[in-house]
C-alpha cells in the first residue's frame, strides 16, 4: 500500500509540472500580449475572447507544419538538441518550493506535513545551478547538427555566453549562501520568514542575479545565440515544426523557473507580510490542518504573483531594450559583473563578521 | 536512496539510510519493507549505472566523431554523478555535474566544434605508433590489475557507517580544517594556469588584429 | 533647416558614472515603455470596425441614375478607353420607345461589366466620363472574392439602387480639397 505522504507528494509533483508547461504555454501568449501593449497594439485576440486559445492554435500549426531534416545534418543529435534543451527546462523546478507545507492526517494523533515542494535536497540552489549549466547543451548539440554556419555560430555565442554568465550568477548566489548558510531551497526560503526578505541585504547581487538570469535564458538584450539581424535565427535556424516549438517553448520554462528562482531567493518565496496573522486567524477559524492548509495555498498564491511579475519583468526588459552587441555583452560579464559579485561577496563577508555582531550587541 | 531525497521533507534531512535491514533507529513511518526495497533499487542502479558508466567510457574511445566524444564523456560524467548519489555524496555529484558536465565539458565542445575535422583530414596511424599504442596500454592494463590484486578494501560495516560524510557540512568541515594547505595550493595552482594563458593569449606589440 | 525640436548636439565627452552603470538609463526606458502599456491604443480591428476613409477613396464602381431613376451612362466607351488595365467592357443599344424612364439618353449600355481583377481602382474611368455616369464608392471596398465566376461585375452589381443611392460630400478632387481633410466624421451627404 503506499503511503498518504508519497501520494501527496506525486500530486504536488505531478500539479507541478502541468503548472510549468500550462504557465509556459500562457507565457508566449503574454509574451505576444505584452509586446503589442508596449507598443500601443492590441496583440493577438482573435482565437477565443481575448485571443486566449492563441497558444493553442500555434501549438496545432507548430504540429502541422512539415518536420524538416536537413539532408547534411546529423540526424540524431538534430533531434537530440531540441529534446535535451526541453529536459534541463523542465528539470529544474524540481527543486524549487512553492508553498509551505500540507497538513495531512494519516491516522489518530498522526499528522502528516509534507512540503510542497517536488524534493527538498539539501543541495537545492547547486542543482539548480548544474541543471541551468546544462541547458546550453540542448542549444550547442541542436545549433552543430544543424550543418549550418549560422546555425554553429549561434551554438558557439550560446556556449560561451551561458559559460561567462554561470560565474558571476555563481558568485551572487555564494553571497546568499553565505547569510543563509544553507544549500537547500526550503531552508533559503523559511529564513526569509517575516518581511526578512534577502532583497533588503543583497540589492547588488538581486541585481548581478537577474542580468545573469536574462543571459542564461538568452532573453534580449541577451539573445545573442539566435539573434535575428545577424544569425537569421541562430542556433535554431534549420529548425521546423515541432522541435523549433520545443526550443521557443524551453526558453519560456526556463523563464518561468528563473522567475520562480528569483522569487524564492530575494523575495522571499511564499512569504509575506502579516503572514503569521493570517496563519492564526485560519487556524482559529478553520481549525488547525485545514487553516494550516488553507493558509500554504494563499501563500502559494502569492508566491505565483510574484513570479508572473517577474515572467512580466522579463517581457517588460524584451521590449525596452535593443540587443548588446557580443563584445559589450563579454565586457558586461567578465568585466562588470564579476568583480562587482566578488566586491558584493567581499562586502557580505565583512557584513556578517563585523556588522553582525555589532548590530546584535547593540541590539542588547 | 533516491526514495530518500524524493520522499523525506526537511524535518527529516538527519535520517540515515542503512543498508542492513537490522537498523537501529526507524522513523515511525516508514516501514522495514521501503528499506529492503531500497537495498535492491540501489543495487539494481549501481549495476544499471556501472554498465552504462563503462559502455559509455567505451564508445567515448571508439567514436569516430570526435564531438560524438564528447556527449559520450558528458554521459559518463553523468553516470559517475548517479554512483556519487548512490553513496550519498550530493555534493560532489552536483559539483562534478557543474564544473565537468557543464563546463568543462562544454568548453571541450566548444573547441572541437571550432575545428573543422573530417573524416578524411585524419592522420593515418603508422605500425609503429599502434605498437606503441598497444604496449603503453598493455602495460598500464598489468599495472591496474597488479594494484587492485594487492588492494586492500575497506570492509563494510553498517554500525560505524556515516551516511552524512558526503554532506555539504562535514566535507567544507574536513577541506577547510584538515586540508586547507593542500586546498589553497591547488587555488594557486589554477591561478597560475591562468596568468599563463592569459600571457599565452595576450596579443603582442604588433601583432595583427583579427 | 530645422525640422523638429528633437535634434540634439552628438558629443563624445566621456560617460559619467551614471550613464556608464546603464541602469538609470535602463529605468528610464522601462519607464516609457511601461507608460506606453497604459496608453489607449490606435488600433482599429478592421471587419469589425472600419475608418472613413475621405471623400474621394476609390472603392467599388457605381452607375450612377439621375433624380428620376433613369441611367445616365450613354455606352460612349469612353471609359473602357481611359481605363489603364482595360477592365471594362460594355455592349451598347439603342433606347426603344417606353424606355425613356429607364435610360436618360437615346443609347445605353445594355451590357457593362467590370472585371476586378484586371481593375486598378485608378479612378481614370471617373474623370473620363463625360455623363457623370460611373463613380467609384468612398464607402465601400469590393469584397473579397473565392470563385472566379464572382469576378466579374455586370449591371446587376454596378447599377445604383433607387432606394439606397449613392452620395457623397465632394464628387470631384477639386471640391474635396475645400474639405477639412483632418475631420475623418462622415460628412453629411449633398444630393448630386
Amino acid at each position: 500500500m503506499l503511503e498518504a505522504g508519497f501520494i501527496i507528494k506525486s500530486l504536488i509533483i505531478l500539479a507541478l509540472f502541468g503548472l510549468t508547461l500550462l504557465i509556459a504555454t500562457y507565457s508566449t501568449y503574454a509574451e505576444r500580449k505584452v509586446a503589442a501593449f508596449l507598443q500601443d497594439r492590441l496583440g493577438p485576440n482573435r482565437a477565443g475572447p481575448w485571443g486566449l486559445l492563441q497558444p493553442i492554435a500555434d501549438a496545432g500549426k507548430m504540429f502541422f507544419k512539415e518536420d524538416f531534416i536537413p539532408s547534411q545534418a546529423s540526424k540524431w543529435l538534430f533531434i537530440a538538441g531540441p529534446c535535451l534543451s526541453m529536459l534541463t527546462a523542465l528539470m529544474a523546478t524540481a527543486v524549487v518550493p512553492f508553498g509551505d507545507s500540507v497538513k495531512y492526517t494519516t491516522g489518530p494523533n498522526q499528522i502528516l506535513t509534507v512540503p510542497v515542494q517536488p524534493i527538498d535536497v539539501n543541495i537545492g540552489v547547486l542543482y539548480i545551478f548544474g541543471v541551468v549549466s546544462l541547458g546550453v547543451y540542448g542549444l550547442m548539440i541542436g545549433g552543430w547538427a544543424s550543418n549550418n554556419k549560422f546555425s554553429l555560430l549561434g551554438a558557439i555565442r550560446a556556449a560561451s555566453q551561458n559559460i561567462s554568465y554561470e560565474i558571476p550568477m555563481g558568485l551572487s548566489m555564494i553571497a546568499i549562501l553565505m547569510m543563509t548558510g544553507s544549500l537547500s531551497m526550503g531552508e533559503i526560503v523559511s529564513q526569509q520568514h517575516g518581511g526578512n526578505w534577502n532583497i533588503f541585504y543583497q540589492p547588488l547581487g538581486f541585481i548581478i542575479f537577474i542580468t545573469c538570469a536574462f543571459a542564461e535564458c538568452n532573453r534580449t538584450p541577451f539573445d545573442l545565440p539566435e539573434c535575428e539581424t545577424e544569425l537569421i535565427g541562430g542556433y535554431h535556424t534549420e529548425y521546423s515544426s515541432m522541435k523549433l516549438g520545443f526550443y521557443l517553448f524551453s526558453e519560456y520554462i526556463n523563464m518561468f523557473v528563473s522567475s520562480a528562482v528569483i522569487s524564492n531567493l530575494f523575495f522571499g518565496g511564499y512569504n509575506y507580510p502579516f503572514m503569521d496573522s493570517v496563519h492564526q486567524f485560519l487556524t482559529n477559524n478553520l481549525g488547525a490542518i485545514a487553516g494550516h492548509n488553507v493558509a500554504t495555498l494563499i501563500g502559494t498564491v502569492v508566491l505565483f504573483g510574484k513570479i508572473f511579475f517577474f515572467i512580466f519583468f522579463f517581457m517588460w526588459v524584451r521590449w525596452t531594450l535593443p540587443r548588446f552587441r557580443y563584445d559589450q555583452l563579454m565586457n558586461l560579464g567578465w568585466k562588470g559583473l564579476i568583480p562587482l559579485a566578488m566586491l558584493n561577496i567581499v562586502l557580505t563577508g565583512g557584513a556578517i563578521l563585523f556588522l553582525k555582531p555589532l548590530i546584535t550587541a547593540l541590539l542588547k | 536512496m533516491v526514495y530518500d531525497i524524493l520522499y523525506f521533507n526537511k524535518h527529516h534531512t538527519s535520517y540515515t539510510i542503512h543498508h542492513t535491514p537490522y537498523t537501529t533507529h526507524h522513523t515511525p513511518h516508514t516501514p522495514y519493507i521501503i528499506h529492503q526495497d531500497f537495498k535492491t533499487m540501489a543495487d539494481k542502479l549501481f549495476y544499471f549505472l556501472s554498465f552504462l558508466a563503462l559502455l559509455s567510457a567505451m564508445m567515448v574511445v571508439t567514436a569516430k566523431n570526435p564531438i560524438h566524444s564528447v556527449l559520450y564523456l558528458i554521459l559518463t560524467f553523468f553516470c559517475l554523478s548517479g554512483h556519487y548519489v548512490l553513496l550519498n555524496a550530493q555534493f560532489v555529484a552536483v559539483v562534478n555535474i557543474i564544473v565537468y558536465a557543464g563546463a568543462i565539458m562544454v568548453l571541450f565542445l566548444f573547441v572541437i566544434m571550432f575545428l573543422n575535422l573530417k573524416q578524411d583530414d585524419e592522420e593515418a596511424k603508422t605500425n609503429l605508433t599502434k605498437i606503441a599504442a598497444t604496449i603503453v596500454g598493455g602495460t598500464l592494463g598489468v599495472i591496474l590489475v597488479a594494484v587492485f590484486r594487492k588492494a586492500q578494501l575497506g570492509t563494510y560495516n553498517p554500525y560505524s557507517f556515516n551516511s552524512q560524510v558526503g554532506m555539504v557540512e562535514n566535507l567544507g568541515e574536513v577541506l577547510y580544517n584538515d586540508y586547507l594547505l593542500p586546498f589553497e595550493l591547488a587555488s594557486v595552482l589554477f591561478l597560475i594556469a591562468m596568468v599563463g594563458a592569459v600571457m599565452l593569449a595576450k596579443r603582442e606589440v604588433g601583432d595583427r588584429h583579427f | 533647416m530645422q525640422l523638429t525640436n528633437r535634434a540634439k548636439q552628438v558629443s563624445s565627452k566621456e560617460m559619467t558614472l551614471a550613464e556608464r552603470i546603464y541602469l538609470p538609463a535602463i529605468v528610464t526606458g522601462l519607464g516609457i515603455t511601461i507608460k506606453h502599456f497604459f496608453k489607449k491604443k490606435v488600433t482599429i480591428q478592421y471587419p469589425e470596425q472600419k475608418r472613413y476613409l475621405g471623400p474621394v477613396f476609390r472603392g467599388q464602381h457605381v452607375l450612377k441614375r439621375d433624380e428620376q431613376g433613369r441611367e445616365r451612362c450613354t455606352a460612349c466607351g469612353l471609359c473602357a478607353v481611359a481605363c489603364p488595365a482595360e477592365a471594362i467592357s460594355m455592349v451598347a443599344e439603342e433606347r426603344e420607345k417606353g424606355e425613356e424612364k429607364l435610360y436618360r439618353e437615346e443609347k445605353y449600355a445594355a451590357v457593362y461589366e467590370i472585371n476586378m481583377l484586371r481593375c486598378i481602382f485608378c479612378g481614370l474611368c471617373e474623370e473620363a466620363c463625360p455623363k457623370q455616369a460611373i463613380y467609384l464608392r468612398h464607402d465601400i471596398f469590393v469584397p473579397v472574392f473565392t470563385e472566379r465566376d464572382n469576378v466579374i461585375y455586370g449591371k446587376d452589381k454596378l447599377v445604383e439602387n433607387m432606394n439606397d443611392r449613392y452620395l457623397r460630400t465632394a464628387w470631384t478632387k477639386e471640391e474635396a480639397l475645400h474639405q477639412d481633410i483632418n475631420d475623418l466624421t462622415p460628412q453629411p451627404r449633398i444630393q448630386l
